[in-house]
């Protein structure tokens, strides 16, 4: 399954792929480019990957969250390319027969991602370079 | 031994390529490949602690000693989502 993608994510497609008729609970989140970061005007970002490590973690992050959340089918996916504010960029959604469990692997999920998944963003804006997003030195800064 | 470096994002920008193929003798950890790099690129100097790693596209500590044909990426810091 290639869970890394160059075209735009299809939302309701993804949703359902995932649920079940058991299922009463779904959870999705959506990361979308901004228009602005660390107070700077932001055109577009363009994601860059490790492609097969990529595919390789999101694979494990979607098992170790079976895993956690027995009853939970979640499913993330994400893009790589540049892509223009506004644009979804990564999408992960959780379905459960409650609620409680969509969210907390939802929430696991993004975060998961955010943590080990090596994809890289290159942010543009007028008037600059484009620049590489740090998030250790964004965290350090603040 | 030969390995295969990958770099990525700023790390690419700092090399000037996105992948070379480096000799090492037998039984070279991840951490002395990072101080041998680290002597050639200043860009990488700037860093106190070694990035986080991968050979062949699973995470490793600096105690992994590299085989022939590893393909090992060091990791500038990740921004997905």
């Amino acid at each position: 399954m290639e869970r890394l993608s160059a075209s735009p994510l299809r939302l309701a497609e993804l949703v359902a792929e995932a649920r079940r008729d058991g299922d009463g609970a779904i959870a999705l989140f959506v990361g979308v480019v901004r228009d602005h970061h660390r107070g700077l005007p932001v055109e577009s970002i363009e994601y860059a990957a490790y492609g097969e490590m990529a595919e390789r973690e999101l694979d494990a992050i979607e098992r170790e969250l079976a895993d956690a959340f027995p009853a939970t089918r979640a499913l993330i996916r994400h893009r790589v390319g540049t892509l223009r504010v506004g644009e979804e960029s990564v999408a992960v959604v959780a379905v459960s027969p409650h609620r409680a469990e969509a969210f907390a692997a939802c929430r696991e999920g993004i975060e998961s991602v955010k943590r080990r998944v090596p994809i890289w963003k290159l942010e543009r804006g007028p008037g600059r370079a484009p620049e590489w997003v740090d998030p250790t030195r964004e965290a350090a800064a603040r | 031994m030969r390995v295969r470096l990958l770099y990525f994002a700023s790390f690419r920008d700092a090399v000037g390529t996105d992948q070379e193929v480096r000799q090492l003798d037998e039984g070279t950890t991840v951490a002395r490949l990072w101080e041998a790099l680290r002597g050639g690129v200043p860009y990488f100097a700037r860093y106190g602690s070694m990035p986080a790693v991968a050979v062949n596209c699973e995470y490793v500590s600096g105690e992994r000693a590299l085989a022939e044909g590893d393909e090992v990426a060091f990791l500038p810091p990740i921004a997905g989502g």
